[in-house]
């Protein structure tokens, strides 16, 4: 009775336009590209060598950029906010550190399937790889940068309290929202070709929006309108952790609302129009 | 076994960043057979119209056709890569594509770490990479130009490297479009043996081409494509 195993195929492809199983299709691609995580990580990493190549210093540019940058803008916001330096520094490494990795990889997002068209009109292989590679892309050069989070933290003898591992729930947020704004991006921008430079416009001016050079406390009681900006929240469950011994519950709450909104955002356009990329890079 | 089989297949390319209306209105004139509008009023440039077929274990087709014919979207179909806007399309086998041989190879690494980089698009795990490696790296003959950057190969050697690593593995299905025809004549003995000897082990071959000199020593059927329909299918020997 039992059917010969051998002799199914190891790859079996069945499209049909009348039942095209959308759901299915894009839940596939999730659970084929997250397997292959090696690949992903390997793109990424050669992207890198690629783009530092004949640089002595490579990626740690990044970090003496973002070291210089902390210096000066700690000196001057300090005193323009009049604030403590032992106060003010943690605050502004934690959240310039997470919003250059976060800001690049929405900039990069809106190009990462654009960019592998080469390789989507050669082979079939699942989109979400494309969303993964950008994400490690990025959070590899933002691993760099991290460690100065711990410098300013031990010059200042800031030493958070357990709540700081409350920041891995934060980190794994960013990494699903990655995902999501990944695909969705990188499907608006292969069909939109202005999107990118519209993304671009709105990642600026998000960055002033965006408490990072300033404390929420300083808007006094209109600190609750924070939640609506979705960078807020995603920074604050980080940031939260890691300085502020927490966070506000609302914060996380809206993080958690914005990440679900991206995910079946993200969820529903890659499965209606995921069979379409391939027309559209 | 492996299999393919197409019914009624249509693929559409949608034409996006047009320009003003006057550019749709001349495109959709009286006589243009292949741009028309779809259901949503959209230009489409209609690439493969109801192509049915059904390809079985053994058979080596040869697709024919002029430029513009449909060869290679038909070939990117049956990959998976273009998905049907109508139709149906099965396709039982593992699948290897020699489509654009450049494609998904970067050419700042060496060919040893491309090879590496292919095995990891194919999902293979590090003990099929390294057989990969080793097999890819004698075939190709490169030699020491295996731990060059392959933006210091030549065409030739492109090629090579190319066909290496897409037919070590052994495919149960081989998609290719016509390009092997540069390298030298050693190679071209040597790429022939290949592709015989995977075709030997019973499996598909499709391939593109113009050269009836091909068609006639390694395929044993024709599907002649015209404007993105079939005009012709059959055995070699009619040609």
């Amino acid at each position: 009775m039992n059917s010969e195993p051998a002799l199914k195929p190891v790859f079996y492809l069945s499209l049909d336009a009348a039942n095209p199983r959308q759901a299915e299709k894009a839940l596939a691609d999730l659970r084929d590209g997250l397997s292959q995580w090696r690949l992903a990580l390997a793109l990424a990493r050669l992207e890198l060598r690629n783009r530092y190549r004949g640089s002595v210093l490579g990626p740690v540019w990044m970090s003496l950029s973002t070291l210089i940058m902390l210096i000066g803008l700690g000196l001057l916001y300090g005193t323009l906010f009049k604030l403590e330096l032992s106060d003010y520094l943690p605050h502004l490494a934690v959240s310039l550190i997470i919003w250059q990795w976060i800001s690049t990889f929405i900039i990069e997002a809106c190009s990462t399937l654009i960019n592998a068209e080469g390789v989507i009109r050669q082979m079939r292989l699942p989109y979400t790889l494309h969303a993964l590679r950008a994400a490690f892309r990025n959070t590899l050069v933002a691993a760099h940068s991290l460690p100065l989070i711990l410098v300013v933290f031990l010059v200042f003898g800031r030493v958070p309290g357990p709540e700081a591992f409350l920041a891995i729930f934060g980190f794994l947020l960013i990494g699903i929202n990655m995902i999501a704004a990944g695909l969705l991006l990188g499907m608006l921008c292969a069909r939109f070709r202005d999107i990118p430079s519209l993304v671009a416009n709105a990642v600026q001016l998000a960055f002033f929006a965006t408490p990072i050079l300033w404390k929420p406390e300083l808007l006094g009681d209109a600190m609750v309108w924070m939640a609506l900006n979705p960078f807020y929240a995603l920074l604050e469950t980080i940031r939260g952790p890691l300085v502020e011994g927490g966070g506000p519950l609302l914060a996380w709450v809206a993080a958690l609302f914005y990440t679900t909104l991206n995910v079946v955002l993200a969820g529903a356009i890659f499965a209606r129009f995921r069979a379409r990329i391939a027309f559209w890079v | 076994m492996a299999r393919i089989c197409a019914e009624g297949l249509r693929i559409e390319f949608p034409l996006y960043h047009l320009g003003a209306r006057s550019m749709k209105k001349r495109l959709l004139g009286a006589a243009s057979r292949r741009v028309k509008a779809d259901a949503h009023n959209r230009v489409v440039i209609s690439a493969l119209s109801d192509l049915s077929f059904t390809i079985e274990s053994g058979e080596r087709v040869a697709l024919v056709g002029h430029n513009g014919a449909g060869k290679t979207t038909l070939l990117r179909s049956l990959a998976g890569i273009y998905e049907p806007v109508g139709g149906r399309l099965t396709v039982e086998g593992e699948i290897g594509t020699l489509i654009d041989p450049a494609a998904g190879m970067d050419i700042l690494s060496t060919g040893r770490e491309n090879i590496r980089l292919r095995g990891l698009y194919r999902g293979l795990n590090a003990e099929q990479i390294a057989a990969l490696e080793a097999e890819a790296a004698e075939f190709s003959g490169l030699g020491e130009f295996l731990d060059v950057p392959i933006h210091g190969y030549s065409a030739g050697m492109s090629i090579r490297l190319a066909f290496a690593v897409a037919t070590a593995s052994q495919p149960q299905i081989l998609l290719m479009d016509e390009w092997f025809n540069t390298g030298d004549a050693e190679f071209l003995a040597k790429a022939e043996k290949k592709l015989e000897q995977l075709i030997t082990a019973s499996e598909i071959l499709v391939i593109a081409t113009h050269d009836m000199d091909v068609v006639k020593r390694w395929c044993n059927r024709v599907i002649t494509l015209e404007a993105g329909r079939i005009v012709g299918d059959g055995v070699v020997d009619k040609f």
